[in-house]
């Protein structure tokens, strides 16, 4: 198995469009877009990858805080940016296709944004299918 | 750009008959190694309630008192977590596929009581 | 100039196995703009590794998706290990990467199917599904599922193939071939499948990489990009070349399909003869802590798991980046500007997988 080191570098959400602009000049194709908490904050990640070798973008936000989209430079971003604002509840402003929060239909707003009520006793409450 | 191309499997097709086979009334086609359906060896079981806490779907109850050990086979995904994880080795997959039905089938097993006790070995379903 | 109307397609529709929606956007018989909406099936999965054991959690990644499954568990296992720093023996990895290939045979065999299915192809849809047939025996017999395979773990993989049934396999391969022959000689020269197909969905190579299209999709358009070349499980042994087309339209992503099930056979068949002996499960202890995006490809595409453990039993996050999602911008350009009547064929060349799109 060959491992591939994969590069963290962390931002300001100020530098971002910056950043990626400039990842966009050099080449790099946008991989995803991921979002976890990181104690009460957020944590979003933007892969990029050139020559099968991945780097990610790393900036770090408090809940409720805007962040500028990326799909104008990036178009296929606007998948994963709605899907994080749907999830998590971020706000993103600018995304090129934006579907106001209805791009994942859920019955819980936000559900991965805020821990969900688990009924004492039973296991089943993830599974709303 | 042909046309045609096809001609020769459809008729190979026209003199082969059908490929499938008529399920349910012929049997199922199954291996050695095929995950039907979950079954426990219920003499075996000591409850200790493994199964139930790594079963990724939530499928299994075991209630140590009432000796009983239920199943929800509407639930089940026959994945095998359980029998990697069970002690006594009393938990296993038959080959054969549990009929089509609408409604959840609970299946409960319970467990022989205990030496001390007169031994009445017993099996229901509901 | 005509009026221009909105025409849902889906969530329910005859050439759909999983629910999507699109607005068309048409004037006339033309498609002037394609808006996706999802959100029929997301179940939350990725949630629930906030609850589950993450080594139970497996099975959990492997139901993402009924036909790509095993790369999912695989790639799960393969991030947690990483993670974890475990050495996975390398009997493991050829076996992984034996079921991967075969289950890139019954899914690529599956959408040629379907995409027959979506021209109107009955008789061709019939015939592919009929040689999956004989792949689904062969991951049933090894394996215990028929497309759940379940035999992925942390550490390894739970069953080994014994030497007879490897040499059953490699047999059975070699009878395969002019089979698969006879029927992608079918999609490569049939005038029915190139009508439909030729100069349709058109995807030039910088759009495609502007809008990140991963998969077939990408190599339909000239894009060179399979993450097998990284080299992950065993196939850093096995002289992996991708197969790329260059035309962008949907009969190259069709022909793209159809070789890499003859490069999907020469593979298995060459980490047949070179696997080596050994355990295929080492025991793991502990509970990871870090964080690793680990990558594969999948029938569809690249998928990406990540996952961020901090020493617990239950993970933080797991976050699956799935093809079909990728390869949605390149499908809203693919559609912009085509006929009504090629909406199902451009939709299908994409390989469409909801239930993995949305987890």
């Amino acid at each position: 198995m060959i491992k591939k080191a994969q590069s963290f570098q962390a931002l300001s959400p100020a530098e971002l469009i910056q950043s990626v602009q400039t990842c966009h000049d050099e080449g790099y194709r946008l991989v995803q877009i991921s979002c976890t908490h990181d104690g009460d904050n957020y944590e979003l990640t933007y892969s990029f990858d050139r020559d099968l070798a991945l780097s990610h973008l790393r900036i770090r936000i408090p809940p409720e805080t805007a962040i500028p989209s990326i799909s104008r430079i990036y178009l296929a971003a606007f998948v994963y940016e709605n899907e994080i604002a749907d999830l998590f509840g971020i706000p993103i402003t600018g995304i090129a296709i934006d579907y106001k929060g209805t791009f994942i239909r859920t019955k819980i707003p936000h559900p991965f944004g805020s821990p969900q009520v688990v009924k004492a006793g039973s296991k089943t409450e993830e599974r709303d299918e | 750009m042909k046309a045609g191309v096809m001609a020769l499997t459809v008729l190979k097709n026209l003199i082969k008959g059908p490929y499938t086979s008529r399920y349910p009334y012929a049997p199922a086609k199954v291996s050695p190694a095929t995950r039907g359906y979950l079954d426990v060896t219920i003499e075996d079981c000591i409850f200790c309630g493994l199964c139930r806490m790594h079963c990724p779907a939530d499928a299994i109850e075991v209630n140590k008192t009432e000796r009983t050990w239920t199943i929800n086979r509407f639930r089940c995904v026959i994945c095998g977590c359980c029998v990697d994880y069970c002690p006594k080795k009393c938990l296993h997959c038959e080959q054969s596929y549990t009929v089509p039905g609408t409604e959840p089938v609970i299946a409960q097993y319970t467990g022989p009581v205990p030496e001390e006790k007169p031994v009445q070995p017993g099996e229901s379903s509901a | 100039m005509s009026k221009q109307i909105v025409l849902p397609f889906g969530p329910q529709h005859p050439v759909l196995p999983e629910p999507i929606h699109l607005d068309l956007v048409l004037e006339d018989e033309r498609v002037i703009e394609a808006v996706p909406s999802i959100g029929y099936v997301h179940r939350g999965l990725e949630k629930l590794v906030e609850k589950r054991d993450y080594k139970d959690y497996v099975f959990i990644a492997e139901r993402i998706c009924g036909i790509c499954s095993f790369i999912h568990s695989a790639t799960y296992c393969h991030a947690v290990e990483t993670v974890m720093e475990v050495e996975v023996p390398r009997r493991a990895e050829y076996l992984r990467t034996i079921w991967s290939e075969y289950s890139r045979l019954h899914s690529h065999l599956l959408w040629l199917g379907c995409f027959a299915d979506s021209m109107g192809y009955e008789n061709l849809f019939m015939n592919s599904w009929r040689l999956r047939e004989k792949i689904l025996d062969v991951l049933e017999r090894t394996t215990g599922g028929r497309v759940i395979q379940g035999v992925c773990r942390v550490g390894g993989v739970s069953r080994d193939i014994p030497p007879e049934e490897l040499a059953r396999m490699s047999r059975e391969l070699a009878g395969l071939r002019p089979e698969l022959r006879e029927l992608t000689r079918v999609f490569e020269e049939d005038i029915t499948v190139q009508t439909r197909t030729k100069r349709i969905g058109l995807l030039p190579k910088d759009a495609a990489w502007d809008l990140g299209a991963v998969g077939p999709v990408c190599r339909g358009s000239g894009i060179s990009s399979d993450m097998r070349s990284t080299g992950y499980a065993a196939y850093d042994d096995l002289d992996f070349k991708p197969v790329v087309k260059s035309d962008g339209d949907c009969y190259a992503r069709c022909l793209v399909r159809a070789e890499e099930m003859f490069s999907s056979i020469s593979l298995i068949e060459k980490a047949i003869d070179r696997i080596p002996g050994g355990d295929v499960l080492v025991p793991v202890k502990g509970n990871p802590s870090g964080e690793f995006y680990a990558r594969a490809e999948q029938p569809r595409g690249e998928v990406i798991h990540y996952v961020k453990a901090n020493g617990k039993k239950n993970l933080q996050r797991h976050r699956v980046r799935t093809p079909t999602l990728a390869n949605v911008p390149a499908l809203v350009k693919m559609l912009a500007g085509c006929e009504l009547a090629d909406v199902p064929v451009i939709v299908l060349t994409i390989d469409p997988c909801i239930g993995c799109m949305e987890r």
